[in-house]
């Protein structure tokens, strides 16, 4: 089932403090963000973030197309390279 | 003999039916353009006179997207996906299942025909 539109997009407090930090500031900087759930809203386009997929950090770099997904669709966590060679 | 958006010619059929063989447009959607132009849904597509087909055809290019218009924006939808690099573009673009199915077996309508592997091991008892 959606989400209720009531309670708005869901982002993480840390991440959505971290963002409001660089916002006012002015400035752009790689954020490193384990919240895979949160959801990408206006706020974050321009931004780069280091998504965790459980290994490593995978940067993400937001374009406007991106808001309204969440952060872990852009940071595949399983390798599969194809059987054999 | 009737030609409704383009290309279509569905006839001898009840017309909620007929109506059915444009892409976009299904059984709901047949009934509801049938509702609002004031037509029986039993009428034959060939029973249909030109005042009813001129308002189906009016119904449908006002508030509908059919054929290829809405062919495009399928695609351009999946091609959306496909740029911003997430999991579901990922999905699209490797020919696999999109929302999460498995794909350890069956699969077959977005992988296509089998293709067998040389020295896979049927599993044993």
């Amino acid at each position: 089932m959606a989400r209720s539109i009531k309670k708005g997009p869901f982002v993480d407090i840390k991440l959505m403090s971290k963002v409001d930090v660089i916002n006012a500031a002015g400035k752009k900087s790689v954020i490193k963000t384990w919240s895979r759930r949160s959801m990408i809203i206006p706020d974050f386009v321009g931004h780069t973030f280091a998504v965790h997929n459980g290994n490593k950090f995978i940067p993400v770099y937001v374009t406007e197309n991106m808001v309204g997904h969440k952060f872990g669709e852009f940071a595949p966590t399983r390798t599969y390279k194809g059987h054999g060679k | 003999m009737a030609r409704i958006a383009g290309i279509d010619i569905p006839k001898n059929k009840r017309g909620v039916i007929g109506l059915t063989y444009i892409y976009g447009i299904g059984n709901s959607t047949a009934a509801q353009i049938l509702n609002t132009a004031g037509i029986s849904q039993d009428k034959k597509v060939n029973e249909w006179n030109d005042d009813e087909l001129a308002a189906i055809r009016g119904f449908i290019t006002e508030n509908l997207k059919t054929e290829g218009e809405l062919r495009s924006e399928v695609q351009l939808n999946i091609k959306r996906l496909m740029d911003i690099g997430c999991y579901r573009g990922q999905r699209h673009r490797k020919g696999l299942p999109v929302r999460g199915q498995k794909t350890r077996t069956n699969a077959r309508t977005r992988k296509g025909k089998k293709k067998t592997v040389a020295g896979k091991k049927k599993a044993t008892k």
